[in-house]
């Protein structure tokens, strides 16, 4: 089967019911996209599949075979920060930083549907996603400052 | 025939978790300290009672110093580059960031030249572990008398070269200055040749909390960019050449016996190595869905227990279940005749309050790699306590502390959660039949159920006021819960405030605020409803009775803010509460809207906050925001639900946690006490929220909530 994942082609030999996220960080090593909860209730897997928000870790990797695949990896282009990531690092919003690759994901699908949302569209659009932190004044901040840039 | 080196699976309830004195004093000699760090300058902090040792430099005649004497160490290259050894660790409370900026204040150092090493056993100083809001308070004071020391030493010896004595010479940027010759030496150069271990002088100069440039300020969490780009390295993300998955079969319930389990089939599985030793059985594949199916081959024959009770009835089993001693770090505390007290009340107030079991739910569950090499053990794990499961691996697996290396990258958060070294031990098993490398995850499931949780409790409590607001008596009796905030700040005609353990049911231990939580919402929700009884106010009744200043100031502090004696519209209510844990001041208000489907809102929260002066204001307002919205979901909504030995909501669809839609307007009011120690953040803030919240809804509506979670469906009854 090949993966089309971050702009680059990847033959992986699995079972076709394996779940992306296995996949994306044993086979691949892609290891930034994170195991939460196994059941798509934490979004800490978050990755876009043709920019669309998907739960990786109840995804079969035959589903997504022939789309495009983004993770947390592929956002920084020749060593430069996507403007979410650059807000993130400007706002300091995280603590153990567990969940940031799935919010940083789903911030990125959200402001492409949206490029300015309220404050209500963010916190409708990101509430799949936990911080068991508790830092979630500090990433609705981050990505009001993403917005602007 | 049993095999010498069995496993004991350490499942028994975990009561007390707080790790015993070190067993052993190794003696570590100099040449291990420049072993490790090569040539230049060693600072070791060297504990107080060492006093034979303290004020001398070492030379290799009287080098050797007990392990245990030694708290940290600070190590300045040749090439001027800076190394924190402690055994603290970053479980996303920053400290690593707040850490170094107490070196880089005392040291005179860029904050980028210092790299702190943390939590590894084999290159950092025994520590006990990272809870209990220690670090701030006492490895902040060390690691900058540490640095001052190493400052005085630099200057001191340039100033030796130099001929010139060390008063007209000054630090600055990483190099010692003459500025009236306008010579300067990097201290990297300084100690060039040097091979100098030398001990933490207790006369030391410290830089004053007023003067700091470094300290005190804002700076960005240190090596941030990994974490954004999902660069760093969690242990879950771990990959050693050659490594297995690894799975273990857990029982089907609390204290089931397993009875026969057949392992043929899952050992024919190709690269599949199974364990079965005793009551531990597991097994190893060469990626995660073939352990998964190697666990699902084996036939395993299970004894249940049968009699649990079920968190419908828990807190009647904790109350007949209660050992009959009191007990905890806070024991009795007794004052005057509380009978007598409660006579000459005028009003008399009695309430039960309980308290359910609620998760830590770290986001990273408990993980760990470990490898065999020659005989010496390593594992790498997410655990708050390095030492202490270094010392539970020597134990299971019979060796020497020194055959065994625990080391803990930053981890995925712990919350008082990770202080046990469950997969690790889990891990090293399976890795030491399979000869392999093993990396052991727990699912979900298996950190909602075979972790520990937050004690459930009960607290009985009754108190006597007069009109006036005199207090006459306060009787308090907590069942289980814990003995941290069980005092009461309020002043009491007579009192009788005791701890009273029970056998629990469920694994329990340590949580963020420990029991501080639990007694803290029994005692201020009394509080209110004694001011309710005697229609005075809420704050003018707790200020009426406090004599801590700074206790008052954060109560007043948060009801200026929130504009306490502010317009209130209709349908919402004010609730107000204070507290004092680890070394933290909290004062908390709460506004809360009912609507006609008697569905509460928290409109607002306000919570002032002084654990003396500041290090980190933005990385001290996140763990004050964390614990307030922590503290929001044990207040509530959080419940573990089980029944006959399972838990019954072991997943993060069915048990809640906080969410962005959950969170009020919340606003931090940071007092800076320049004139006190710090003290460490992590926990105090979460003990105000729920009787604050409860507070509001008796304003509101005049009902009375008395278990946590209060409000698990949303709304009123």
């Amino acid at each position: 089967m090949v993966l089309s994942i971050n702009g680059d082609k990847h033959e992986v030999t699995v079972d076709p019911d394996v779940e992306l996220l296995i996949v994306l960080r044993d086979y691949i090593g892609l290891t930034g996209t994170k195991y939460g909860c196994g059941e798509g209730a934490c979004g800490a897997c978050t990755v876009l599949v043709n920019g669309n928000i998907t739960r990786s870790c109840i995804t079969p990797v035959n589903s997504v075979a022939g789309k495009e695949i983004t993770t947390i990896e592929g956002l920084e282009k020749n060593g430069e920060l996507h403007a979410v990531q650059e807000a993130f690092l400007a706002t300091d919003a995280f603590q153990c930083s567990y969940c940031a690759s799935g919010m940083i994901m789903a911030a990125v699908a959200l402001l492409k549907h949206n490029p300015s949302p309220s404050e209500n569209a963010i916190v409708n659009a990101m509430n799949t996603n936990i911080c068991r932190c508790g830092t979630y004044p500090y990433i609705v901040k981050a990505i009001q400052l993403a917005a602007k840039s | 025939m049993k095999n010498p080196d069995h496993l004991q699976h350490p499942f028994e309830p975990m009561t007390d978790e707080l790790p015993p004195e070190p067993g052993y004093h190794f003696i570590l000699d100099r040449r291990k300290f420049l072993a490790l760090t090569g040539g230049g300058l060693v600072v070791a902090f060297v504990l107080r009672d060492m006093l034979s040792f303290s004020g001398e430099t070492l030379s290799p005649g009287n080098s050797q110093v007990p392990v245990s004497g030694v708290g940290a160490w600070i190590h300045i290259s040749e090439d001027g580059k800076v190394t924190v050894y402690t055994g603290k660790v970053e479980v996303g409370q920053n400290i690593r960031t707040s850490l170094a900026q107490l070196v880089a204040e005392e040291l005179m150092v860029p904050l980028s030249s210092i790299t702190m090493i943390m939590g590894d056993t084999d290159l950092v100083p025994y520590d006990a572990g990272t809870f209990g809001s220690r670090t701030t308070p006492q490895m902040g004071p060390q690691l900058r008398k540490a640095a001052a020391t190493a400052r005085e030493a630099l200057l001191e010896m340039a100033a030796k070269n130099w001929n010139t004595t060390a008063g007209n010479l000054k630090a600055e940027n990483g190099m010692i200055v003459n500025a009236a010759t306008n010579k300067k030496i990097g201290y990297g150069e300084l100690t060039k040749g040097q091979q100098l271990l030398i001990p933490i002088s207790d006369n030391v100069q410290l830089i004053a909390t007023k003067d700091w440039k470094v300290a005190g300020k804002t700076v960005p969490k240190i090596n941030e960019r990994n974490f954004i780009t999902g660069k760093h390295q969690y242990v879950s993300d771990m990959k050693l050449p050659g490594m297995l998955y690894g799975k273990v079969l857990r029982a089907p319930s609390y204290g089931a016996k397993l009875l026969d389990a057949d392992v043929t089939k899952a050992s024919k599985i190709p690269g599949v190595v199974v364990v079965k030793d005793e009551n531990f059985i597991g097994v190893a594949a060469p990626d995660v869905k073939t352990a998964i199916k190697a666990l699902e081959a084996i036939d395993a024959k299970w004894e249940e227990n049968k009699g649990h009770p079920s968190n419908e009835n828990i807190f009647d089993y904790l109350v007949k279940n209660a050992r009959g001693e009191s007990g905890g770090r806070n024991a009795d505390d007794t004052k005057g005749n509380v009978e007598q007290g409660l006579t000459e009340a005028e009003f008399k107030h009695s309430k039960t309050y309980n308290i359910h079991y609620i998760a830590h739910v770290p986001l990273e569950p408990r993980a760990a790699v470990a490898e065999w090499i020659d005989g010496k053990l390593t594992v790498w794990t997410g655990t708050q306590r390095p030492f202490g499961v270094q010392q539970e691996l020597a134990d299971v697996f019979k060796m020497s502390k020194e055959k065994v290396r625990v080391i803990m990258p930053d981890t995925g958060s712990g919350y008082g959660g990770k202080h046990s070294g469950e997969a690790a031990i889990e891990a090293a098993r399976l890795s030491k039949e399979a000869k392999k490398p093993v990396k052991l995850v727990w699912t979900r499931e298996e950190e909602f159920t075979w972790a520990y949780f937050r004690p459930g409790g009960v607290i009985d409590v009754s108190a006597g006021v007069k009109k006036d607001g005199t207090i006459t008596a306060w009787k308090f009796n907590n069942y289980n819960s814990g003995g941290a905030g069980l005092a009461t700040p309020y002043k009491t005609g007579s009192q009788q405030i005791a701890h009273l353990p029970s056998n629990t049911p469920l694994k329990q231990g340590s949580y963020r605020g420990l029991a501080a939580t639990a007694n803290v919402f029994a005692r201020e929700s009394h509080m209110t409803d004694l001011a309710r009884l005697i229609k005075m106010d809420q704050l003018e009744f707790r200020l009426k009775n406090l004599e801590d200043d700074r206790l008052i100031a954060v109560l007043q502090a948060a009801a200026k803010s929130f504009g306490w004696n502010g317009p209130k519209t209709q349908g919402h209510g004010f609730g107000i509460a204070g507290g004092f844990e680890k070394g933290g001041y909290v004062g908390c208000c709460a506004e809360v809207m009912i609507n006609g489907d008697k569905e509460v809102k928290v409109v607002r929260i306000t919570q002032a906050f002084d654990c003396g002066a500041i290090v980190n204001p933005h990385h001290l307002e996140q763990q004050a925001m964390g614990s307030i919205i922590q503290g929001l979901g044990g207040a509530l909504f959080e419940t573990v639900q089980f029944a006959n030995g399972k838990i019954l909501n072991s997943g993060l669809s069915s048990y809640r946690v906080p969410r962005f839609s959950d969170i009020p307007k919340i606003e931090i009011v940071l007092i800076d006490r320049k004139d006190i120690p710090s003290a460490g953040a992590g926990e105090a803030c979460i003990v105000g929220v729920a009787p604050a919240i409860r507070n509001a809804i008796v304003d509101a509506t005049g009902i009375t909530l008395n278990t946590l979670p209060m409000l698990p469906n949303g709304a009123l009854a």
